[in-house]
């Protein structure tokens, strides 16, 4: 290999070790959608409806195609499960479009929402609100909110045109309430939907330019309410009706336009929001379903990180410790200087440790994972990449976690415990689900645990012992950071 | 997601401008159904139609009187002059730049422009405009444009609004600062002197730009202001908030 090879060849692996440091990834497949509404899971598929009508299909919620169908075209629809069955809303009118705001929110019911089920049969669409041509509301992009806690059923809706909405609707029937006034919540929004959590309301908007690729200035705002009809407060104490509204999410990673929130929750403490961006730059600009972790901080909902491939410390919320091989702990050259005597020699840093200087004290084939204090060696680094064509799950690709410089991946056993195998082979129990919590640490858990079916996370049996366990919100055992450091 | 903020929809837009202004020429309270959603995608182009929820000036505001008025509870100046909105067509809000602003703003549309006081009633020539200055308090906390615009039949969209108010206060106030909120881009002088831009496509949201700390004089003082919008609902609403972040009330508005 010459110099100018060798050269080149170093310069491309520094290159790629700076895009893999810095990719996240998008949801895969056809993922092109504007306005989507909540997802929903039917039959082990998920499922989003968007703007003119149809939507998207999932099987595992990364891998997004075309297919869901709707009736009744329109903008902006939204969707909640009652019972068996799935209720829709959506707006064929107003918004502008045809260029007035004479607007009708609709809504339809279906037993199931795979279309190639015999069962799948919208019911005709009644209307439960609408606006006039030219009054203060615009009624198009729904929210619905089932309230858990009286079972009660809410429709948010409008735009910028005019106030934000909501009425309360009949759970049995889909119908408005008879006799239910509207209650006018917001301004300078569209695209609201409600959630509840923890005694609190919270009424989500979007803010921005809609709808100019990647100029559009589209986010998503948030305000809380300790009543459904508001008063809807942001976090500078600043009414929605008055314009407030505390950020949720914004333009980024190469991504503009943030809409059209939507919440899902997995587990307890493991939380989705759902959205479009505008334009994803990757995509050549084109309008994309996005979910990323939705994390909770003092009350308030705040978009997690979508994960970034990269060489981490894994680290044990539990006590700090940090994973690691359970290798020699190789001493590296080196003494104490007396600190409190002057040194007239130069002072030179030192080198870190390298695989090179220790791989070679590690056995060849598998070895046991622990959890130690972290020294920054090289038994301890982790780099974490994507690997796309093993599938994912709801918002994600599964990983596989590698001691950085090698293949010896991290591993679940038949006997549910964690081991590192020489080579990385794709295999199930080889592939890792990483979902950032509703607290901003993190679940780790394998695709499959050999032998068993059961869904078990990576846990700290104890400060040094890592195991499979089940996983508990309520417990710092279930719980891992990242860190680049 | 509206229309007015949807790019591929301009052209269609921009086709229904004319419809558009028509629209804004009040023709009675005649409602007409929306139509049956259309099967599949949107449906087409609206036909002009009338107004299904005509706007009168007194749902909104009220004849300023002689009298002397004050703050509201929040602060918010609510006696207001009001110019008819001038024409200005923009198909989008989004060309609201720094610069295009700058040019819009401190284009001379009539005289005195930058130093009158009208009387209510008074006209002002623009182009082969002529428009009125009306003396208004609003009912709201905002001061709704649209609907001034709307109630008057004038065009509500591709407009720049004036307005000018008169703030006496009993003694100097200092560090203050202005705070204004606006649909769509907006600019702000007090007493001659520009003190704030609201720049870029934006709602009106409370407390949304502050000026830097200023001094309100004992006396008169004049706040001018200039509000631009393409398509939407134009609005503003406008206050001085102490150091501490309270609404400034120790002053009398006045349109005369």
């Amino acid at each position: 290999m010459t110099m100018k090879t060798r050269a080149i060849l170093l310069g491309a692996t520094a290159l790629m070790s700076v895009l893999i440091s810095q990719r996240t990834f998008a949801q895969i497949g056809t993922p092109y959608i504007h306005d989507p509404s909540t997802i929903m899971e039917c039959e082990g598929k998920y499922y989003t409806f968007g703007t003119g009508g149809g939507g998207l299909i999932s099987e595992d919620g990364w891998n997004w195609n075309g297919g869901a169908e709707r009736p009744g075209g329109g903008a902006a629809p939204d969707a909640v499960k009652i019972g068996d069955r799935y209720l829709i809303a959506y707006s064929a009118t107003g918004g502008g479009l045809g260029g007035g705001h004479a607007g009708r929110v609709l809504t339809m019911w279906n037993n199931t929402l795979d279309p190639k089920s015999p069962d799948f049969k919208f019911t005709e669409p009644i209307e439960v609100a609408h606006s006039l041509d030219d009054e203060d509301c615009d009624a198009i992009d729904a929210g619905l909110l089932l309230d858990p806690t009286d079972g009660r059923l809410w429709l948010s809706y409008g735009t910028y045109f005019g106030f934000i909405r909501i009425v309360e609707l009949d759970p049995k029937t889909g119908k408005r309430v008879e006799g239910n006034k509207e209650i006018n919540v917001a301004i300078d929004c569209e695209a609201t939907t409600l959630m509840y959590r923890d005694g609190w309301y919270y009424l989500l908007g979007t803010h921005g330019t809609c709808c100019d690729g990647p100029n559009s200035t589209y986010n998503i705002v948030v305000g809380r309410s300790r009543s459904v009809t508001g008063p809807y407060i942001d976090n500078v104490g600043r009414d929605m009706l008055e314009g407030g509204g505390k950020l949720v999410i914004a333009a980024g990673e190469r991504k503009t336009g943030p809409g059209h929130f939507g919440r899902f929750v997995v587990a307890d403490g493991v939380e989705k929001m759902s959205y479009h961006y505008e334009a994803d730059f990757d995509q050549g600009g084109r309008s994309v379903l996005a979910i990323r972790p939705l994390l909770w901080k003092n009350g308030w909902p705040v978009a997690g990180e979508a994960f970034k491939e990269g060489t981490y410390e894994i680290e044990s919320e539990r006590r700090g410790y940090a994973l690691e091989l359970a290798v020699d702990f190789v001493r590296m050259q080196g003494s104490m200087h007396r600190f409190w005597e002057k040194d007239a020699q130069p002072m030179t840093p030192l080198k870190s440790q390298t695989l090179e200087d220790v791989i070679g004290t590690w056995p060849k084939g598998d070895i046991n994972v622990r959890i130690g204090d972290y020294m920054f060696r090289p038994h301890q680094k982790w780099t974490i990449t994507a690997v796309p064509e093993a599938g994912g799950y709801l918002g994600g690709p599964y990983y596989k976690i590698v001691i950085e410089g090698t293949n010896r991946a991290l591993a679940a056993t038949a006997d549910a415990e964690v081991v590192a195998v020489p080579q990385f082979t794709g295999a199930p129990e080889q592939l890792w689900r990483i979902d950032q919590l509703t607290d901003g640490t993190y679940r780790i858990m394998p695709k499959k645990v050999p032998g068993t079916d059961k869904e078990l996370a990576l846990v700290s049996v104890g400060d040094s012992t890592p195991t499979l366990g089940l996983f508990d919100m309520n417990s710092d055992n279930s719980k891992w950071n990242f860190h680049d450091r | 997601m509206s229309i007015f903020h949807h790019k591929k929809w301009l052209i269609l837009g921009l086709s229904l401008l004319t419809g558009i202004y028509a629209e804004a020429q009040q023709t009675g309270a005649v409602t007409n159904r929306a139509p049956n959603p259309t099967p599949g995608m949107m449906p087409g182009p609206r036909q002009p139609q009338p107004i299904q929820t005509p706007t009168y000036l007194a749902d909104y505001f009220v004849p300023a009187t002689k009298d002397v008025s004050v703050p509201d509870e929040k602060g918010f100046i609510r006696r207001w002059m009001l110019l008819e909105p001038i024409s200005k067509p923009n198909r989008s809000n989004t060309v609201f730049t720094d610069s295009y602003l700058k040019q819009a703003f401190d284009t001379l549309y009539f005289k005195n422009q930058f130093t009158v006081f009208p009387k209510d009633g008074e006209k002002v020539k623009v182009g082969k405009q002529k428009l009125t200055w009306h003396a208004l308090d609003s009912k709201l906390y905002n001061v709704k444009l649209y609907r001034f615009a709307a109630a008057l039949k004038k065009p509500v969209y591709g407009v720049l609004f004036w307005a000018v108010t008169i703030i006496d206060c009993p003694e100097d106030i200092e560090n203050v600062r202005l705070s204004a909120g606006s649909n769509s881009a907006s600019k702000w002088w007090l007493n001659g002197e520009e003190v704030l831009l609201l720049s870029g496509d934006r709602r009106m949201v409370v407390d949304d730009c502050l000026s830097r700390r200023l001094t309100l004089k004992k006396g008169r003082n004049i706040l001018r202001g200039v509000v631009i919008n393409g398509p939407g609902m134009s609005d503003f609403c406008v206050r001085f908030l102490n150091e501490n972040g309270t609404p400034v009330k120790n002053m009398t508005i006045s349109n005369q």
